[in-house]
């Protein structure tokens, strides 16, 4: 049965022990306070979707507010990557509603959601690179299509292959990258235009963990940085550790340092949905999902 | 799902597919650099074996025609059959099929492909519609060709008869050329423009659609493919009957 982020928050206890964790939470969204951040950026109401008869999503509610990273964990076909496409309107929901900021995008048509989609940015599990041309114009792709001169594509190019770590491969075909910087040219692509949310498929799946933990440093900056609101689809565990555990933060030399939360720091933008055959089966934070008696939930976990 | 509601599926399917890009076309951000590369592609890059295949026809009729010709004492005729052959049916059809081989196999593998490795859902993702991006231009590029490859067809396939004839046969080849210009009409050319634009529209539309349509992997690009050049050719094949017939009575010419 599916259940809702408002039931678990009536049945869970709230994530944030004490003050010392609003006081964190204040420091992290100081810049945008006046923003209205109680409307979610993302929020599912009871989404369904079968495909040949197979039910992929069965009754699918959940928010994903301003500034939060939402990691979705589950097995394969769980319908991870579904609640993606469906969030981009790359695929159209059988009944339920899908509101993105506010706004009911279920009945958009494809020509009203090319304008939403402007807001997006999604990395996709393989990088899905236009692999007839360069690096340089795939990260440019978006700002070609809306006619921006070229000398201000160019900074905006070198700006996200340096945030990234890959200006050096400005000039090269996507064919002659190795699967970790194609992912990462991927995510430069998608962040290029400051999109507000951003949206992760299993960016981490057949990596080696350095390369890994570069993506989920990326994804950590997003959040804490540029105060993006994410899904993070993953099935692996390294990554949850990384992403629920630590934060970014701008040193005194300027340099983006990552530190781990720790006694005097909880964080409460990162919360984990987990999903089993299109069924939520937990919603909540990572101390939760590590204390759950839920077999399935354990097995997940620690592999056995 | 039975044979006949699947292919009305795919009728269905193809026609929008062709109905979203007409509608498409002119909205911006234009794509004319796209579409001239396209045109560079299909049209510039067909041209080795447009060429061949149509000298090496107009040949083969000349070589199958004569003997029987001369057997009525109507060998200066040959020149006339060879044309009228080629303008009429021969220049368009094999034009089409050798596109469709060449061109339609190609569009078909690429979108294909970039359906499995998630770029046509990256396209949408960063908002552009990949009709008007990718079917729109190649549709357009193919309707301009189509015409321009079929004439080269006709062209080289009557030098190609005329050569045979000459060579061969020892025609002189004012005769050629002269049984050539009195015995075509302008019926007959308006005719053999008119139907490798409609090959261009059925060998566009049934590539990109089959091409969209991919599932499966890399296994679904070879399947899709297939199809798409099976599907194309035949339908030409078809379309050429029933094209043949609506110009006979639409254009008046001798039935």
């Amino acid at each position: 049965m599916a259940t809702t982020d408002t039931e678990i928050d009536r049945t869970n206890p709230p994530e944030v022990d004490g003050q010392v964790s609003n006081e964190a939470a204040d420091s992290t969204f100081a810049e945008v306070e006046n923003e209205d951040r109680a409307l979610p950026a993302i929020e599912f109401q009871d989404v369904h979707l079968s495909f040949d008869g197979r039910k992929i999503l069965d009754g699918l509610s959940f928010k994903v507010m301003k500034g939060e990273c939402k990691i979705i964990l589950g097995g394969s076909g769980g319908g991870k990557s579904t609640t993606i496409k469906l969030v981009l309107g790359l695929l159209k929901p059988d009944s339920g509603r899908i509101i993105v900021n506010g706004d009911d995008i279920t009945d958009y048509s494809e020509a009203e959601m090319m304008h939403v989609r402007k807001r997006f940015g999604m990395i996709f599990q393989e990088g899905a690179l236009f692999d007839s041309i360069s690096v340089y114009d795939n990260v440019a792709y978006r700002l070609h299509e809306q006619g921006v001169p070229e000398d201000e594509v160019e900074q905006e190019v070198r700006r996200m292959l340096r945030f990234v770590n890959l200006e050096d491969a400005i000039d090269k075909m996507p064919a002659e990258l190795s699967g970790g910087m194609r992912r990462r040219v991927g995510i430069a692509r998608a962040l290029v235009g400051g999109p507000e949310i951003v949206m992760f498929d299993e960016p981490t799946a057949g990596l080696d963990p350095p390369t890994a933990r570069t993506i989920c440093e990326l994804a950590i900056k997003l959040r804490d940085l540029e105060d993006v609101s994410s899904i993070f689809v993953t099935h692996e565990m390294n990554n949850i550790e990384y992403i629920t555990g630590e934060y970014a933060a701008v040193g005194d030399d300027g340099e983006v340092i990552f530190e781990a939360e720790g006694k005097n720091l909880c964080l409460i933008n990162t919360k984990i949905l987990m999903l089993r055959d299109g069924n939520i089966i937990f919603s909540g934070t990572d101390e939760q999902i590590k204390k759950t008696e839920d077999p399935y939930i354990k097995k997940f976990l620690r592999g056995r | 799902m039975n044979f006949a509601i699947r292919s009305l599926l795919e009728v269905q399917e193809t026609s929008l597919l062709v109905a979203q890009a007409a509608r498409r076309l002119f909205r911006r951000p234009s794509y004319i650099t796209e579409m001239l590369a396209q045109m560079d592609v299909i049209g510039v890059g067909s041209l080795p074996i447009i060429f061949l295949t149509g000298f090496f026809t107009g040949g083969v009729l000349t070589l199958q025609t004569f003997p029987t010709l001369k057997s009525y004492g109507a060998q200066d005729q040959t020149g006339y059959l060879v044309a009228l052959s080629l303008v009429r049916e021969l220049g368009p059809v094999l034009t089409a099929l050798m596109v469709t081989g060449r061109v339609g196999s190609a569009i078909s593998a690429e979108l294909g492909s970039m359906v499995v490795s998630q770029q046509i859902d990256a396209m949408r993702a960063l908002g552009t519609d990949p009709v008007r991006k990718l079917v729109a231009p190649r549709l357009l590029a193919l309707l301009l060709m189509m015409p321009l490859l079929t004439v080269t067809a006709d062209v080289f396939g009557i030098i190609g008869g005329g050569t045979v004839a000459t060579m061969l046969y020892g025609m002189a080849p004012e005769t050629f050329v002269s049984s050539v210009r009195f015995g075509i009409t302008s019926n007959d050319l308006i005719g053999g423009i008119l139907k490798p634009l409609v090959f261009g529209l059925i060998i566009g539309s049934i590539s990109c659609q089959k091409g969209l349509g991919t599932d499966g992997g890399t296994v679904g690009v070879g399947r899709s493919t297939t199809s798409a050049v099976v599907t194309a050719s035949i339908v030409v094949i078809i379309a050429d009957f029933f094209l043949a017939k609506a110009l006979q009575v639409i254009l008046d010419m001798p039935k």
